[in-house]
């Protein structure tokens, strides 16, 4: 008996880590075949659902890859051939030959190439024929195995509305044919950064939850790690390693940015000692690898993040580093953030006279009039330089907040800046 | 003189009663498409045909300063107008983006790349006497 309860430990622990590791190159493989993502997920779920039965009964395959693989395979084989030729449903018979063992992979399903598949299936899921919030959902649900009730919380979306989305995706994925084979090395260099922002998305939606939002949203972090750590082991791209590695720097200090009330941290009031240490070591040894060529907007954003992570007080961040970091950032990726960002740091590198006049097209900018982290970056610039007109610009910057939480911290800072009683006490 | 026939419809525009002539009354209308086919044919004035699939499988393709931009769906801007069509062949929607991405008028108007259905040209539906989605 204990060696039946063993044997239902191991093979569950197996099939666990099956799911996790394994599922998606199955489902990759399956789907690069038949065309139809749907159609491989059912045969993929069924393979799963007969692993549950056999391998506690059978023991746990050499390959367990493979024999999924072939398992799914076959299960997709039968349900193709019940559309064509449709057979009534009938009971098993016990006199029926037992279910072929499933050992070796079937010819031609070559497991090999299941890497290729995996970054394949990533293609297809993000194609920019699709919506993006429809690529987010089929990378979670399909790449990285959440379920559809998963996908809904964490969006804070009804289930009913992910799972419509899900469907007319994947009825699009079919119909208008889009391709799950790789495409060629300068195609799959432009689709690998669109591949990229569907990650970055995914993590920004976790980081962005905020306190009163189901805890389940902040697993989104957790689930674009993966998928980064999947893409950088399919394709050693220096960007891709780039994106790894911002990820890491970011998600370091996730303990840190809410106090036990939840309200939202400043980083240079962090409790540095809360930073994740092996995170922000993993990310330095990553970007030690990305070699000399130009670096990309992520390599660039993970660079200026290790430079603040690595900076043993606040007071110690080589802003001089980072201010180039961002100019370069500004040359290959401009945006109003960078361009924020920028001024900021020429305003620690250089005093804040130098940041201000760093800010001032952005300023002028009529698009950015009602852009709230412009007018914080120019509050603060304001502040650091002694100018009274800084509460009335943290002032502008809150009546433009949407998000209460932000609202009340500008506002914070408005009366702190305010000459006066309440300004000489802060 | 060769002339298109746009043919539209509305998702749920074939559950409309309303719209059905009263009883006795022949409005002229032939209710399946393969009898309609059929009908262009032995007129002869059928130069082609295809049905797509629905417009949730379109993709709208842009070029604007370089630079290509992809909706998920039809064109929706109301100022634009069909100027024609073509209809190509190839093996998946990223090759007939491709193609989209270099019409003449990418650069100032849309090329809508919508599928079409398998089986449902007008040769074939001649040939089988069916046409999918007639059922």
């Amino acid at each position: 008996m204990t060696d039946g309860v063993d044997a239902d430990a191991d093979a569950g622990a197996a099939l666990q880590r099956a799911w996790r590791e394994e599922r998606a190159a199955v489902l990759a493989t399956v789907a690069r075949r038949l065309g139809d993502l749907q159609k491989a997920e059912d045969a993929v779920q069924e393979a799963f659902a007969a692993a549950a039965v056999r391998w506690p009964a059978q023991g746990v395959p050499d390959r367990p890859a493979a024999w999924l693989t072939t398992a799914a395979w076959r299960k997709a084989l039968d349900a193709l051939r019940a559309d064509r030729f449709p057979v009534p449903a009938r009971a098993p018979d016990p006199q029926d030959p037992p279910e072929a063992a499933v050992t070796d992979p079937e010819p031609g399903l070559d497991v090999v190439a299941a890497e290729d598949d995996v970054l394949s299936l990533i293609l297809t899921c993000c194609n920019p024929a699709l919506a993006p919030e429809a690529q987010v959902a089929l990378t979670l649900r399909h790449v990285a195995g959440l379920t559809d009730r998963q996908i809904a919380a964490r969006f804070l979306v009804p289930e009913a509305t992910l799972t419509k989305r899900l469907v007319r995706a994947r009825g699009k994925i079919r119909d208008a044919r889009i391709s799950f084979e790789l495409p060629d090395r300068t195609r799959l260099e432009e689709r690998l950064v669109e591949v990229r922002a569907v990650v970055y998305l995914i993590f920004t939606e976790g980081y962005l939850a905020s306190g009163d939002e189901p805890s389940v949203r902040a697993d989104l972090c957790d689930e674009a790690i993966w998928l980064a750590r999947q893409l950088h082991r399919l394709g050693p791209d220096p960007e891709t390693t780039g994106l790894l590695a911002l990820l890491l720097l970011q998600n370091a200090r996730a303990a840190a940015r809410r106090d036990a009330d939840g309200h939202l941290v400043p980083y240079d009031e962090q409790d540095r000692t809360l930073w994740d240490a092996d995170a922000v070591e993993q990310a330095k040894q990553l970007l030690a690898t990305t070699g000399a060529a130009p670096p990309g907007p992520y390599q660039l954003q993970a660079a200026i993040a290790l430079l603040h992570a690595t900076a043993p007080t606040p007071g110690q961040v080589n802003w001089t580093v980072i201010a180039q970091l961002y100019d370069a950032l500004a040359r290959v990726e401009p945006s109003p953030v960078v361009e924020v960002n920028r001024a900021l740091a020429v305003g620690r590198a250089r005093g804040a006279q130098h940041g201000l006049a760093a800010l001032r097209p952005a300023l002028d900018d009529p698009r950015l009039a009602a852009y709230v982290p412009l007018h914080a970056a120019h509050a603060e610039l304001l502040e650091r330089a002694g100018d009274p007109a800084a509460a009335a610009a943290w002032e502008r910057a809150a009546a433009l907040a949407g998000d209460p939480e932000q609202r009340a911290h500008l506002t914070r800072r408005a009366v702190r800046a305010a000459p006066g009683p309440a300004g000489t006490t802060g | 003189m060769k002339y298109l026939l746009l043919v539209a419809n509305a998702p749920d525009a074939w559950d409309d009663t309303d719209a059905r002539p009263a009883e006795g009354v022949d409005d002229g209308v032939i209710t399946d498409w393969a009898a309609y086919t059929r009908a262009l044919h032995e007129a002869g004035v059928l130069v082609g045909g295809q049905a797509t699939h629905t417009p949730d499988t379109a993709t709208s393709v842009q070029v604007r300063q370089g630079r290509r931009l992809l909706v998920d769906g039809p064109f929706a801007d109301t100022k634009e107008h069909l100027i024609g069509y073509y209809v190509i062949e190839v093996p998946d929607l990223d090759t007939a983006l491709d193609w989209a991405a270099r019409v003449p008028n990418a650069r100032t108007g849309t090329i809508e790349v919508r599928p079409l259905q398998e089986g449902s040209d007008a040769a074939t539906v001649l040939a089988t006497g069916r046409a999918p989605g007639s059922a």
